[in-house]
């Protein structure tokens, strides 16, 4: 099963080679990382994609948390929470088909953020769903390149998924 | 007061009570070096190797319960440490390994000497660190010890680069750490502790299955309360074999790949199975799907990750070992009536185990003609005092040591279980012979083992450490031989140990004391003339060549198909 996880990390030297180094040592997989600071300089939020059984995942928070840079980890699988990915799509827009990726922007609330005579370049956030849908839809016209930025995710509700 | 990198470093390790450190110097800790030449509360200790400087320091760390220190330089010094700091890791030994690093403007550009020790020791230390900084020094080298030696101990190890160590700053040792990050659980939950008395109370056939985790929280008295009172048996594993006190009526010695006999059955006929410490390791389990299947599992650890990490536990405790078994035994104590009719009840279990020991005690066949290696190890036994600290390499010696040789008090015996470390067993001995000048110290070794760290006999004389090494020699790698013996129809591929070594004159060349039989009835003349003779002293034993380790569970079988002794 898919599991959404965050790690908040000591924002200090090689970190990401630590967590990155559990997963690949420990031949747990990573679908997707992301990682950048939060509001407080000293402290870096990590979201995971990873799939496994319980007792997989079981080990993977496990693991996570006994590393003395991981300040907290959250296993978002059980919880209500949000989840955003960012993809920039280059796809080729020539003649009548010009016309067609408009469409699709659109429908998907996405936007064109770079024109040439020959292609869009087309931003997109949302669900990792929702980004799997236009892809398929823009596929036919021919996808020249695609960066996805991994999904971030933050917990619903007012409560904080972390007290420093 | 205003210091250098050097400096500081030195004071921490001061303020930390470290009074021994092992070492090789090279470029980039040269200016350590210098300031630990005046430094007279420091005994620095040269070994010939970095790899047998890290040993030692772990079998300091091993014997004492404390930090072991040990330094090297950058690049070569410093990867030559990794074997030693793997091993460390593997068995969780508290240590703090100082590497020099090349100048911080110098990182990166593949300078001299430079390696990525950060980067290459991530996955064998508990943490490590790159000061960058001389303001970050002190509180580096606090954090280091502290995470060294709590929670799951481990080696943590500190790079320093060369301009940290020149850099100067005002000396300030922080009084206590403050890592977010880091909050070992040592209390057992009370609730669990509870349930666990409770499934111990209704046990009609428990065993406790004893790890190195004992040996880490110091626990082998409350272990040994535990037993007295509830009079479950009790099986060690290699790292715990002097845990318990292996002559007790209730030590069933070693389970596993060459575990005992009754120990293996117990294991696998018992409906409660109480894991102290232990962490499940696979030759320890054999086949895990039949490894204690009859059994409700209680587990007590202090490392969550060792948890349902191989087996499914029915009751996980996480704490600390020595907390735990105060806790269980107290609330036992407080069930006196039940805890009686739980001895009753498990007397059928007990008889049950003592017939299991009467069909195959641990026995092996003496003769008159050939030295066998384990009365080799009966006579020393025998004659060595019952506080002697018994080191080993790896291999056949190892098991055979584990198996024969009753060890009576906690840390009296040193070995590298987890990572299984040919060339352990001297610099260990050393580091432990430095710890403790006035007790026996001995290395059982093999005559393979013995020559991947044979260069300390110098370090030994040098500095008048009476370690007294015992070659059980056959010349094989035995161990690997038994394993081609019995599953590659004796083709002895690489195992045959071609050159008889004249392991006297390497002894005297070194200036220690060698000597050597190959007759039975010298064995206890030369293990009496070798414990009296002052300093250093290598025995060389011609041991029957082709004995086996057994009984032996063959890798993938369940632990109760054992090979038995004829
Ligand atoms: C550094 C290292 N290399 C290789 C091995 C694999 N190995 C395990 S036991 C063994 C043979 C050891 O031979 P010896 O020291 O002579 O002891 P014996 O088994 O004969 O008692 C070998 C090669 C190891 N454990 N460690």
């Amino acid at each position: 099963m898919k599991h959404t996880i965050s790690v908040l990390v000591e924002n200090e030297f090689g970190v990401l080679a630590r967590i990155s180094g559990l997963f690949s040592g420990r031949g747990f997989n990573i679908e997707s990382l992301s990682v950048a600071p939060t509001h407080d300089p000293d402290i870096s939020r990590m979201t995971i994609v990873t799939r496994g059984d319980d007792r997989i995942l079981e080990q993977v928070t496990k693991q996570l948390n006994k590393l003395i840079s991981t300040i907290k980890v959250v296993d978002f699988t059980d919880e209500e929470f949000v989840e955003r990915e960012l993809a920039l799509i280059k796809v080729t827009a020539e003649a009548e088909s010009r016309a067609e990726a408009l469409r699709i922007v659109d429908i998907f609330r996405a936007k064109v953020v770079d024109v040439t005579p020959k292609t869009y370049t087309i931003e997109i956030t949302g669900a990792p769903r929702k980004i799997d849908g236009i892809l398929e839809l823009l596929r036919p016209m021919g996808i020249k390149e695609v960066v996805r930025s991994g999904p971030v995710a933050i917990g619903r509700g007012a409560k904080r998924d972390w007290t420093a | 007061m205003v210091l250098t990198g050097s400096q500081i470093l030195i004071e921490a390790l001061k303020l930390e009570g470290v009074d021994t450190v092992f070492g090789y110097p090279g470029g980039a800790v040269i200016n350590i070096y210098d300031d630990l030449f005046e430094a007279t509360a420091i005994n620095h200790i040269l070994t010939r190797h970095e790899q047998a400087a890290v040993h030692a320091a772990d079998g300091y760390a091993r014997c004492t319960g404390k930090v072991g220190v040990a330094i090297a330089t950058s690049g070569p010094g410093a990867t030559n440490t990794v074997t030693g700091i793997a091993t460390a890791f593997m068995d969780s030994i508290p240590m703090v390994i100082i590497t020099g690093q090349v100048p911080t403007p110098l990182i990166g550009n593949d300078a001299f000497q430079e390696a990525d020790m950060c980067g290459i020791t991530r996955p064998c230390t508990k943490h490590n660190f790159l000061v960058k900084d001389i303001k970050d020094l002190a509180r580096t080298i606090k954090e280091a010890f502290y995470i060294a030696r709590t929670g799951r101990p481990g080696p943590v190890l500190v790079d320093l680069p060369k301009d940290v160590q020149i850099a100067k700053l005002e000396f300030k040792y922080p009084d206590e750490v403050n890592l977010r990050g880091y909050k070992p659980t040592y209390s057992g939950n009370t609730r669990q502790i509870e349930k666990a008395a409770k499934m111990i109370l209704e046990a009609q056939k428990p065993v406790l299955y004893v790890g190195g985790g004992v040996n880490l929280s110091a626990a082998s008295e409350e272990l040994l309360k535990l037993a007295d009172l509830t009079q479950i048996p009790v099986t060690t594993t290699l790292m715990a074999m002097a845990a318990f006190p292996q002559r007790h009526p209730l030590a069933l010695g070693m389970l596993g790949m060459h575990g005992t006999f009754y120990a293996n059955m117990s294991v696998t006929e018992c409906d409660l199975l109480i894991a102290v410490g232990a962490r499940f390791d696979d030759r320890v389990t054999g086949r895990i799907d039949s490894f204690a299947e009859k059994a409700k599992v209680i587990h007590v650890d202090i490392d969550p990750t060792s948890i349902r990490k191989n087996v499914e536990v029915d009751l996980p405790i996480v704490g600390d070992i020595r907390d735990v078994l105060v806790k269980l035994t107290d609330s036992l104590t407080r069930q006196q009536e039940q805890v009686e009719t739980l001895v009753e009840a498990t007397e059928a279990w007990r008889d049950t185990i003592a017939e299991w020991k009467e069909r195959h005690p641990m026995a092996y066949r003496h003769t008159k003609s050939t030295i066998k290696p384990q009365y080799v190890i009966e006579k020393l036994r025998e004659l060595t005092n019952d506080d002697a600290i018994i080191t080993t390499e790896v291999g056949q010696h190892q098991m055979w040591t584990a198996q024969f040789f009753e060890f009576t008090q906690p840390r009296t015996f040193l070995t590298s279980g987890g990572l299984g470390t040919m060339g352990f067993g001297l610099p260990s001995a050393l580091g432990a012979q430095a710890a403790f000048p006035e007790r026996q110290v001995i290395d059982i070794s093999g005559d393979g083992s013995f020559q991947m760290n044979s260069q300390e006999l110098a370090t030994l004389v040098q500095y008048q450490l009476p370690v007294k090494i015992v070659i059980l020699n056959n010349n094989y790698l035995g161990m690997v031989r038994q394993w081609q013996q019995m599953f590659f129809d004796k083709r002895y591929s690489q195992t045959v140990l071609e050159l008889p070594i004249d392991f006297i004159k390497l002894a005297e060349a070194y200036g220690a004391t060698g000597l050597q039989t190959s007759k039975v009835e010298e064995v206890e003349e030369i293990i009496r003339k070798g414990l009296e003779t002052p300093g250093p002293v290598l025995m060389n034993f011609n041991v029957s060549r082709e004995e086996n380790v057994l009984p032996m569970v063959p890798a993938g079988r369940a632990i109760h198909e054992m090979v038995l002794a004829s």
